[in-house]
């Protein structure tokens, strides 16, 4: 057995593999096709402080090799996570992350602070890239003044370890990644949806009923993976990598380009066990290396 | 209830039209109880455009043979392939998901009448089959373009009495199921349907305005099939988006906003 454990900040992870925002629930909807504690962390469905319906169906179009979703962050708000959802999940032996985004900076503070006081969630993701909200989202994401402000004033509130999506939707991924290492950001994980769109060509309409929506899966791979490439060449702090990864061979990669883990998304759809998969994959990999930490692949591309 | 991850073997691949398929597939172990109204996501192998599993209904189980029954409707590419399935091939399914329709009590007397459209008749046979098995007699109300195009009505007649609509007039009443004369001539307790939207909300008009308890199964497109991907809601009376495969596919007419 080669040693799977890799840190984030101070956040420990009993292996790099991890489940992305929106795609896993809470982690529990999965619980009956596999053992959820055998991940390295869960990343929880995106919580904003006051409950949001979300948009309108339909909010699914199929590609090639992907989807589109168009969700808008439905979720129940922060206080009926904490009351009713976080009960049921706090003793999941795994690292509990809950996703977090706001519409201004105010109420990403103020759902940072609500979650703050929830004892066995170590850490945060700041979603400052989702694309299928109207206000703040992805707003925040796509200036360095946006993604500054938000991350500085989410600091001074959230004492445990802090991780800051980043959204492929725009020119210089490193700009912002360097934008919020510098107010203090623990990790950067990248990438959230990059935005699409679908056209049912017989009706003459959009598939989805926001028109434009955020596209995952096995089809944004590449662009994941540059992403993460040119981000550890400009960030100190660890990367989080995600966008695609269907295999332990993709997780690879994302490792070798210089991220410390990884979260896969769309393809538990697909296979819900994929992840299970992508560990022992993982392992299987550094035994015919010859690694004795996986640890020792992260950025070893050689080019 | 428990959902598993299974792989079963193509036991039989029929051809029941040129544009439906009746896979019959077998379990190595004993297949997991299933409630009618319930379905499986499929996954489709092999088959370049198609990503995402096929949620399809669970049309039949036959426990003696310990298979499930999946009608399949060829659509677009996914759902060709899976027509192309041969004996003995391997297909990969979740099961059982969604909530099913509600059984009546035992020893009710209630009148029931299940109604099906196009491949909306799929749920109703594994429907009445328990219904049958449960001490009552259903009635199948079931519509198509054409005779041609009524599929398994000898498995459905074994389960209760079959009226059948079709809209050129080769079988049956000519039209639509909701002008069907049974419906004039007999009292139903319960309406369950499944079919076309259009045909589905013309049922519910019907039952409203009659005043039977009516359930109806929604088709919403899906990416998970299990609740974690928020993709499938249906806004009901109450404003609030829930997941048509968790809360669903099966809804009382009562909670959709479509009769407002
Ligand atoms: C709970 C549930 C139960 C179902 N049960 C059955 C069943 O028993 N038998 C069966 O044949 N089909 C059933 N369907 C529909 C089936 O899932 C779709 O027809 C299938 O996914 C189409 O896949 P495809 O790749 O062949 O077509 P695609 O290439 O994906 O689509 C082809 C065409 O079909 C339409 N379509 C795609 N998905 C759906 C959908 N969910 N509902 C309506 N139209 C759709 C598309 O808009 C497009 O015009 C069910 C759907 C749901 C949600
Ligand atoms: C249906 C769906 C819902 C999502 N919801 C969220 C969300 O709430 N918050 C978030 O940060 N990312 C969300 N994402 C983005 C994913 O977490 C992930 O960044 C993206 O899908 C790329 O990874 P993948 O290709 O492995 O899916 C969602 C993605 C999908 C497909
Ligand atoms: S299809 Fe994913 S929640 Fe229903």
């Amino acid at each position: 057995m080669a040693e799977l454990n890799v840190n984030i900040g101070n956040l420990k992870l009993k292996n790099p593999v991890m489940t992305a925002s929106g795609t896993f629930g809470y982690g529990i909807e999965y619980a009956d096709f596999m053992d959820i504690s055998r991940l390295g962390g869960i990343f929880v469905k995106g919580t904003t402080i006051q409950p949001r319906e979300g948009n309108p169906y339909p909010r699914m179009a199929e590609t090639p090799a992907g989807m589109l979703n168009a969700v808008g962050l439905q979720n129940k708000g922060a206080d009926y996570f904490a009351e009713h959802i976080y009960p049921q999940i706090k003793d999941i032996d795994t690292n509990m992350i809950v996703n977090v985004s706001g519409s201004s900076v105010e109420t990403y503070v103020e759902c940072a602070e609500r979650i703050a006081e929830l004892e066995r969630i170590p850490a945060i993701e700041l979603n400052i890239s989702c694309p299928n909200v109207k206000q703040g989202g992805m707003a925040f994401g796509v200036t360095c003044s946006g993604a500054s402000e938000v991350v500085r004033a989410v600091r001074k509130v959230y004492p445990k370890t802090l991780i800051v999506k980043l959204s492929p939707n725009v020119t210089d991924i490193t700009e912002i990644a360097r934008a919020v290492e510098a107010e203090g950001a623990d990790a950067v994980s990248l990438i959230n949806t990059m935005l699409g769109m679908a056209i049912d060509a017989e009706k003459r309409r959009p598939v989805l009923s926001t028109i434009t929506g955020g596209l995952s899966g096995p089809c944004v791979k590449p662009v994941a993976l540059r992403m993460v490439w040119q981000t550890s060449k400009a960030v100190q702090i660890p990367i989080i990598g995600l966008g695609g990864i269907s295999s332990w061979k993709d997780a690879v990669e994302f490792m070798l380009a210089g991220a410390t883990a990884i979260q896969i998304g769309t393809y538990n759809f697909v296979d819900p066990t994929v992840s299970i998969q992508v560990i022992d994959g993982l392992n299987d990999y550094c035994e015919r290396h010859g690694f004795k930490s996986v640890r020792e692949i992260i950025g070893a591309l050689e080019v | 209830m428990k959902k598993y991850m299974l792989d079963l073997k193509v036991a039989a691949n029929e051809r029941l039209h040129p544009n439906y398929c009746l896979l019959k597939l077998r379990g190595d172990e004993a297949l997991p109880e299933m409630h009618p109204g319930q379905f499986v996501q499929v996954r489709v192998e092999d088959s370049p455009r198609t990503f995402l599993r096929r949620p399809i209904s669970i049309n039949y189980v036959d426990r003696e043979r310990n298979e499930l029954w999946l009608l399949i409707q060829l659509v677009g590419e996914g759902t060709r392939h899976l027509a192309e399935a041969r004996v003995g091939d391997s297909i990969n399914v979740l099961l059982p998901l969604g909530n099913g329709f509600t059984l009546p009590n035992e020893g009710d007397t209630q009148k029931l009448l299940l109604v099906g459209g196009g491949v909306g008749t799929a749920p109703m046979l594994y429907l009445g089959a328990c219904l049958k098995a449960g001490g009552f007699t259903p009635t199948f109300l079931l519509g198509a373009r054409s005779e041609g195009d009524l599929l398994q009505l000898d498995a459905f007649r074994a389960w209760g009495e079959v009226y059948v609509t079709t809209e050129d007039g080769s079988m049956g009443e000519r039209g639509y199921v909701t002008n069907h004369s049974v419906l004039k001539e007999k009292r139903f307790d319960m309406i369950y349907t499944c079919g076309p939207k259009p045909m589905m909300m013309a049922v519910a008009r019907y039952a409203s305005a009659e005043g039977i308890a009516c359930e109806v199964s929604l088709e919403n497109t899906m990416a998970c099939g299990i609740g974690a991907c928020l993709c499938c809601v249906e806004k009901l009376k109450d404003e609030h988006h829930v997941c048509v495969c968790t809360e669903g596919p099966v809804f009382n007419i009562e909670k959709l906003s479509w009769l407002n």
